[in-house]
């Protein structure tokens, strides 16, 4: 059995683990700021964006992060350690009510909750972004990964500014 | 109102800026009455926000809560965001569709113009109570502002008696705005909204700040779309007020002019290059960026185009609410170039996050330190426009015009 058809004979719960797990390990790099690993949990081809849900719910295209591309991840990866000037911060993410929709022509649609919360070295740690997951996700080299990952964030008024991935 | 006796502008002149002006609450206080609801026109809609007969925008100018609506006729009135009635800000959504206003409090209604045309139980309820008999609905309409339009955008001013808008921007200001508003219809492309931790001047101080952007903007400088040694120049209107930072694509190699830059690193390369796909679209320039006193910056940053609009919240704070657009007749290719390049700008752009964060540690480096003053002496001590950007011209330029309305 190829690791992608062991993925679609998996029962609902099962699948959820694995997922549960994926989403661990996806927040997990991000907290600890192995940004590098980042883009790994992406196929090649793959559409990353972090959507104010307004422009979301009324059609308008505008994403406040674009990326159409897995180099455009690494763009992104090499912006933050090299480029961006910006106040040292740590980032922790909770997801959680993650949501199977099922499988369609080897696509696996999720959906999930999350919330970022934002520590300033001289504040206290607040909610920075809140929002759902919209994913599709495919089996590549045995492994589930994000062929599409929408943010779309309720908090429309940014923090000053997001510079770490959700 | 007066300022206090330490509160003096320094000897120098607009060559220096006292810390003071960006944390102080009386100053906060006349900026809202002189600036903000003073004789200015201030930005608050793309009519293409507005298509049709009743859809409306809530939107601020300084503080203060205004509501944008197109009339059955088609013309756009603004009227204050505030039931005449006890003050209730009767509209809370961003954009929708009305085909009157209701405060939700007592039911007072207006028709799209701000006129009262209903008060229930005016008349009292079985013949008890009621509005006394001389009470009459016309004195009691929303407040009307001043209304003018210009190729799609929409100012609003609190003044009923200033110039026309073309002569409040002046010719060359007109020149560059008609640039990008040149009467072809706009097509909304999505907002961001960002809460930046300074004072709203920071912000024009940024835009206006030609002199930054080579050394702290690393990724700006990298792919060479701006730099200290490519072809630039600033220009301003005749009172200062307003401002254009222009400039055009040069040659891309690290000479003895950019030593100075110790940002630029050398054979960086994008992963994805699409990002960076510019095509020339507007006459001569591939950047300009335009600040129109008192709450607007127009971003032309090669084809990506967008509105900033800052919305004052106390002293220590303002809204940065962006609106990105292209034009109708774009074809799929330029919208989606636009929506490429908005990865420059906004909350979390490639290049202006270094600004919001910058601006938040100005406000933590000048608040705690009211008695002192910034050194504002690029390019000299007056202000004119310049034929390069190693020049803070036209911050002096604002601060001329700003201590002139202020008076101080």
């Amino acid at each position: 059995m190829s690791a992608a058809e062991r993925y679609l004979s998996l029962g609902a719960r099962d699948l959820r683990l694995e997922l549960e797990e994926l989403y661990a390990a996806y927040v997990g790099c991000l907290d600890e700021e192995r940004f590098e690993d980042w883009p790994e949990f992406f196929v090649e081809q793959c559409l990353y964006k972090i959507i104010p849900r307004e422009n979301f719910e009324r059609g308008l295209p505008l994403a406040t992060w674009l990326c159409e591309s897995k180099g455009y991840l690494i763009d992104r990866v090499v912006a933050i350690r090299k480029t961006a000037v910006y106040a040292p911060r740590y980032m922790r993410r909770m997801v959680s009510g993650i949501r199977v929709l099922g499988w369609k022509e080897g696509v696996l649609e999720v959906r999930a909750n999350y919330v970022a919360l934002e520590t300033l070295q001289d504040e206290l740690t607040r909610v920075f972004n809140t929002g759902q997951y919209r994913d599709r996700l495919v089996v590549e080299a045995g492994k589930l990964k994000f062929r599409e990952k929408l943010c779309i964030f309720d908090s429309l008024l940014i923090p000053n500014s997001l510079i770490y991935p959700l | 109102m007066s300022v206090s006796a330490h509160k003096e502008w320094p000897k120098e002149g607009i060559a220096r800026i006292p810390y003071w002006i960006y944390s102080d609450r009386d100053i906060y206080a006349r900026e809202q009455e002189l600036i903000f609801c003073g004789p200015s026109w201030s930005y608050v809609a793309l009519e293409a926000e507005l298509p049709h007969p009743g859809d409306f925008k809530r939107t601020c100018i300084g503080e203060k809560p205004v509501v944008v609506v197109r009339d059955k006729d088609g013309s756009i009135n603004v009227v204050e965001n505030r039931c005449a009635h006890r003050g209730v800000q009767f509209c809370q959504k961003h954009l929708g569709n009305v085909s009157e206003f209701m405060c939700p409090y007592h039911q007072w209604t207006y028709d799209l113009k701000g006129n009262l045309i209903g008060v229930p139980f005016r008349r009292g309820v079985k013949k008890q109570g009621g509005m006394p008999p001389e009470f009459d609905p016309k004195n009691h309409g929303l407040r009307k502002l001043n209304v003018a339009c210009r190729n799609g955008v929409v100012f609003a001013s609190f003044s009923a008696d200033l110039q026309a808008l073309e002569d409040y921007f002046g010719p060359s200001m007109l020149a560059l705005y008609d640039r990008v508003f040149d009467g072809r219809e706009l097509r909304v492309l999505g907002y961001s909204r960002q809460l930046i931790p300074a004072n709203w001047k920071l912000m024009f101080e940024n835009i206006k700040d030609p002199y930054h952007a080579s050394l702290l903007h690393v990724f700006l400088v990298s792919f060479g779309l701006f730099r200290a040694d490519q072809p630039s120049k600033v220009q301003m209107d005749k009172t200062g007020r307003h401002g254009g930072l222009i400039s055009w694509r040069g040659e891309q190699k690290k000479t003895e002019d950019n030593a100075d830059m110790k940002s630029l690193i050398d054979n960086f390369r994008l992963h994805d290059p699409a990002l960076l796909d510019p095509v020339r679209e507007f006459p001569e320039y591939t950047v300009v960026m335009t600040t129109l006193w008192p709450n607007l910056i127009i971003q032309q940053q090669s084809n990506t185009l967008a509105m900033r609009q800052l919305i004052t919240r106390g002293p220590g704070a303002f809204e940065l609410a962006w609106t990105f657009f292209g034009y109708t007749d774009d074809d799929d290719e330029m919208t989606q170039r636009r929506l490429r390049q908005a990865n420059l700008m906004g909350p979390s752009g490639f290049v202006s996050i270094d600004d919001s964060e910058v601006m938040k540690f100005s406000q933590q480096g000048v608040g705690p330190y009211p008695e002192s003053a910034a050194v504002m002496e690029m390019g000299g001590r007056d202000w004119k426009d310049e034929d390069h950007m190693v020049t803070e011209s036209v911050i002096r330029a604002f601060y001329d015009h700003y201590r002139h309305v202020m008076q101080i």
